[in-house]
């Protein structure tokens, strides 16, 4: 199975500079500081279980730019009923990423509900427009992944875990962690 | 004496507030159902209070106004995403908050006793600035020079605030 890492990886070169980044509470948000560190980029340091709601009111806002939430396992089950909520207003240009690792890895790798959940199946009945699971991501399979302004959409991504020792912290300050978003979004 | 939804919509348009996310409370009577019908203001019915911020946090950090129209009973759905997002990051929202319970037991329904009573200290606790609107019975001229006078200093200076409404100053 993919990493966690290579997958954020994949994606980040995937996506444009002026692309919305919204990353979710733990080793997701200092992931993707260690990869590619941008102004467009949101670190939700805190709040978990909000980056979805969140990343809702951005897009509603900002209908001609990507928005791109990388979520985790944890934290989208944490506010799960928010999905019902994205899915009714359903902005054509929200991506949500959900990267399964059946885990809360940030605090000591206990092991998450997810694995027997239908998440993928969770967000088509709540009117998410393009939905794919991907048991065995591979590499050729970014080419499924369909960053646009056109549907609302939902990839889970089941990913490895890995030893996580050695990933930095996100330096930035949270207010400037908004300043430098807000930059991306005027 | 109180002032009438209708008005109220009136004033929050007229401090740019067209965006609202919300979950119903009896507190303010016909309020929610006329904002949601209103073809000018987006009203964005969560199903919880902290999606409610949430989606208000994404539209403030957008530069646009939001307020967040709540029940007392969601402050607790509201204290984790307040302390380690809006206040952390300075994403300002603007709170309108029924207080159902307003004076504790054995005002209103047994479920609202204790929050009735706590509702302002939850919001002195956090250092968040709150107006509360208590008095019914106030001139309505008066009860709309406050409310005016608070949505626009929120406009002129976005900072989170709660503002806190006793049930029939709204009607």
């Amino acid at each position: 199975m993919i990493t966690r890492n290579e997958v954020i990886k994949l994606i980040m070169n995937k996506l444009k500079d002026e692309d919305l980044v919204i990353s979710t509470t733990g080793m997701i948000s200092r992931e993707i500081f260690s990869c590619k560190d941008k102004n467009s980029n949101f670190y939700m340091i805190g709040s978990m279980g909000l980056a979805n709601s969140f990343a809702t009111g951005v897009a509603i806002s900002n209908p001609k730019k990507n928005v791109v939430i990388f979520d985790g396992d944890g934290s989208l089950l944490m506010n799960l009923g928010s999905v019902t909520c994205t899915g009714y207003y359903a902005p054509k240009n929200l991506t949500h990423i959900i990267l399964d690792n059946y885990s809360y890895q940030s605090t000591g790798d206990q092991p998450s509900i997810s694995k027997s959940i239908d998440i993928c199946g969770i967000a088509t009945a709540s009117g998410y427009q393009m939905v794919k699971d991907f048991p065995e991501f591979k590499e050729e399979d970014l080419d499924v992944i369909n960053i646009s302004t056109n549907s609302l959409s939902m990839y889970r991504i089941h990913v490895s875990t890995e030893d996580t020792h050695n990933i930095p912290r996100v330096s930035h300050l949270p207010h400037e962690i908004t300043n430098n978003f807000k930059s991306k979004i005027l | 004496m109180s002032i009438s939804a209708d008005n109220f919509i009136t004033s929050l348009k007229n401090h740019s507030f067209y965006n609202v996310a919300g979950v119903p409370d009896s507190t303010f009577g016909g309020l929610f159902n006329k904002v949601d019908r209103d073809s000018e203001i987006n009203y964005f019915r969560a199903n919880r209070e902290d999606t409610a911020l949430g989606i208000a946090s994404g539209i403030s950090i957008s530069n646009k106004n939001c307020c967040v129209l709540m029940q007392n009973s969601g402050i607790g759905n509201i204290i984790n995403p307040l302390t380690s997002f809006n206040l952390l990051y300075n994403i300002p929202v603007l709170l309108i908050i029924g207080w159902r319970g307003y004076g504790g037991k054995p005002n209103d329904a047994p479920e609202h006793w204790i929050m009735g009573e706590k509702t302002e200290e939850y919001f002195k606790m956090l250092d968040i600035p709150i107006c509360t609107f208590e008095n019914s019975e106030e001139d309505p001229e008066k009860i709309s020079e406050k409310l005016n006078s608070e949505l626009n200093s929120y406009d002129k200076s976005p900072n989170t605030k709660a503002l806190i409404f006793k049930s029939g100053v709204i009607v």
